[in-house]
């Protein structure tokens, strides 16, 4: 027990170590803070990138939906979520590097010439950002008390882990992030294989005989069911996670800090391989169901935990928390980064346009801790609501999707008015939808059950792109013709 | 010509990455064959990127 704890403890150390020294010598300016001054080579881009993929969700959630799920849960190493970057991704990069843009906010402000556009996207990104670190933080909790066998506080544990990242953030900026991601992916590989692998040949004498035991014990457990998770639910599910994965501010502001466009394509296309690590979870997930069949409900996320804790010496244990923890804190540093850097530059001063760019490198820094306040709060005492808001967030930044790659496009076919217009209509639906937790059978009990069955994010998409596009043409004719401007005015005036 | 050629093999991963083969038997690797097919197209999807990547990059050195 001892020595897991002195593990746990060692790494964290060492993380924060790294996460320091990556400080620059000089006082550092936003651009270099937030984007790394646009230099990253390959190797740094592919574990920042890697880095939020693989979030707590994956580790904890990926056993945990394997030992839930059974087959569908392939979803979650899809590879459309790499196709749809290695295609955006380079154009972004270039308009962004051209127009010395730092935010997602910024590329969509300046795409479509309108200050309110940046401020919506600031907001869907900022709410969408605050319940996503909530998720890490609650993970830490779960990590911690798990692999110290209950001997550290969580709450503790949790506390200290946000001070931690906030000072490496606020000194480091992304360079921090970048230097814990190194140490993060090397920890989280190792730990993976090795579980993936020996568990199986532990308990089964091998992988093929783990999934024929399984085959044996729950027939069509391994498949996609008729109803439910169907193949029309892993598809529409597949759509929204690809389209929305690179929406997330953090993500579509890593990938800014690359040093070309051809380091972002190269690192797309290897990411998919990369992915081959998530194939190692479900092993662990199905020899845990198999080993240890009675998790219920949310216990079933302690799948991982509780099969090693079975199996293993407490140091080993101790390594793969220190692997958790690690998994948890980065993608926490750069949701920090992101979400400080839109609200100063893309929220604060929307609002207080005369503030200057020094202020506002300064402002950042501020904004970092106060972000990290709010969201420990959320994580003691958010309760329900903020898991709702966490379904919620995927979908959110899922809408900010159609109007990005309308304005990729030579011509852009929607507007700045068709594109707010667009995301609100889209976002809107979700909290709808959500709130009254909503399926498409709620709306169309007489339609077939692969429609049914569709990821409801998908609804809002179509929601979104239709007004988007109505909206757009409609302003587009009003503006060209005066003259119905005119009489609609009159209208409104009669 | 090579343009088309960067569009098709960027884009028949999404072929893959949307089909599902819903079967159990055969096992390939010591893995189920809807676990296979899904974990055989990461590896493709990788192979069919890095040959556009490396199309991509060769039309922009020519010009």
């Amino acid at each position: 027990m001892n020595s897991a704890i002195f593990i746990l403890i060692g790494t964290f150390l060492i993380a924060f170590y790294l996460g320091i020294r990556a400080r620059k010598g000089q006082e550092m300016q936003l651009e270099e803070w937030a984007v790394g001054g646009r230099n990253f080579g390959p190797i740094i881009m592919f574990v920042l990138m890697a880095g939020e993929i693989f979030t707590t969700y994956v580790f904890l959630g990926g056993s945990g939906g394997a030992y839930r799920m059974g087959g569908p849960i392939i979803y979650i190493f899809n590879a459309f979520c790499y196709i749809v970057p290695f295609w955006i991704l380079p154009p972004i990069w270039r308009y962004a590097k051209e127009h010395r843009v730092l935010t997602q906010s910024d590329f969509f402000s300046k795409k479509y010439d309108s200050k309110p556009l940046g401020l919506l996207v600031a907001i869907v990104g900022v709410v969408s950002m605050i319940p996503y670190i909530v998720l890490q933080l609650k993970g830490l909790k779960i990590i911690v008390s798990e692999a110290s066998y209950g001997a550290i506080s969580p709450n503790l544990a949790v506390c200290i882990g946000v001070i931690a990242v906030t000072i490496f953030v606020s000194l480091s900026g992304i360079h921090g992030s970048a230097s814990t991601a190194i140490l993060k992916d090397i920890l989280l590989l190792v730990v993976i294989l090795f579980l993936g692998i020996y568990l199986p040949y532990h308990y089964h004498g091998g992988i093929k005989p783990m999934f024929e035991t399984l085959d044996a014990a729950k027939p069509e457990f391994l498949l996609m069911p008729k109803e439910g998770y169907s193949i029309s639910w892993y598809i529409s599910t597949c759509i929204t996670i690809g389209l929305g994965q690179y929406m997330w501010p953090q993500c579509f502001g890593a990938s800014l800090s690359s040093k070309d466009e051809r380091t972002l394509r190269k690192n797309a296309a290897i990411l998919p391989l990369y992915q081959i690590v998530l194939v190692f979870i479900l092993f662990i997930g199905f020899t845990a169901l198999l080993q240890i069949p009675n998790l219920q409900g949310a216990n079933t996320d302690l799948a991982l935990f509780k099969i090693a804790k079975a199996t293993f010496d407490p140091w080993v244990v101790g390594v793969i928390g220190a692997a958790g923890i690690l998994t948890a804190l980065v993608p926490c540093s750069m949701l920090l980064l992101t979400s400080s850097t839109i609200l100063s530059k893309n929220i604060y001063k929307a609002l207080k346009p005369d503030t200057t760019d020094k202020q506002i490198g300064r402002l950042t820094r501020v904004f970092v801790p106060i972000v990290a306040l709010v969201a420990l709060f959320f994580t003691f005492y958010g309760g329900e609501s903020i898991i709702a808001l966490l379904i919620m967030a995927y979908s959110f930044v899922l809408q900010l999707f159609p109007p990005l790659l309308c304005s990729l496009w030579k011509r852009n076919p929607v507007n700045k008015a068709g594109a707010s217009a667009g995301i609100i209509a889209g976002v809107i639906t979700v909290a709808y939808v959500t709130i009254t937790s909503a399926t498409m059978g709620t709306f169309f009990p007489q339609a077939p059950q692969s429609i049914k069955d569709l990821d409801i994010g998908i609804a809002a998409l179509i929601i979104n792109i239709v007004i988007m596009f109505t909206v757009s043409t409609i302003t587009h004719i009003v503006q060209k013709n005066p003259q119905i401007d005119k009489e609609s005015n009159f209208k409104k005036t009669v | 010509m090579v343009k088309i050629l960067i569009w098709i093999l960027g884009l028949i991963p999404v072929f893959g990455a949307f089909t599902v083969v819903n079967r159990i038997h055969p096992y390939i690797f010591g893995l189920p064959l809807i676990v296979f097919w899904a974990t055989a197209w990461l590896i493709l999807t990788s192979v069919f990127l890095s040959i556009t990547n490396y199309l991509i990059d060769r039309q922009e050195e020519s010009k």
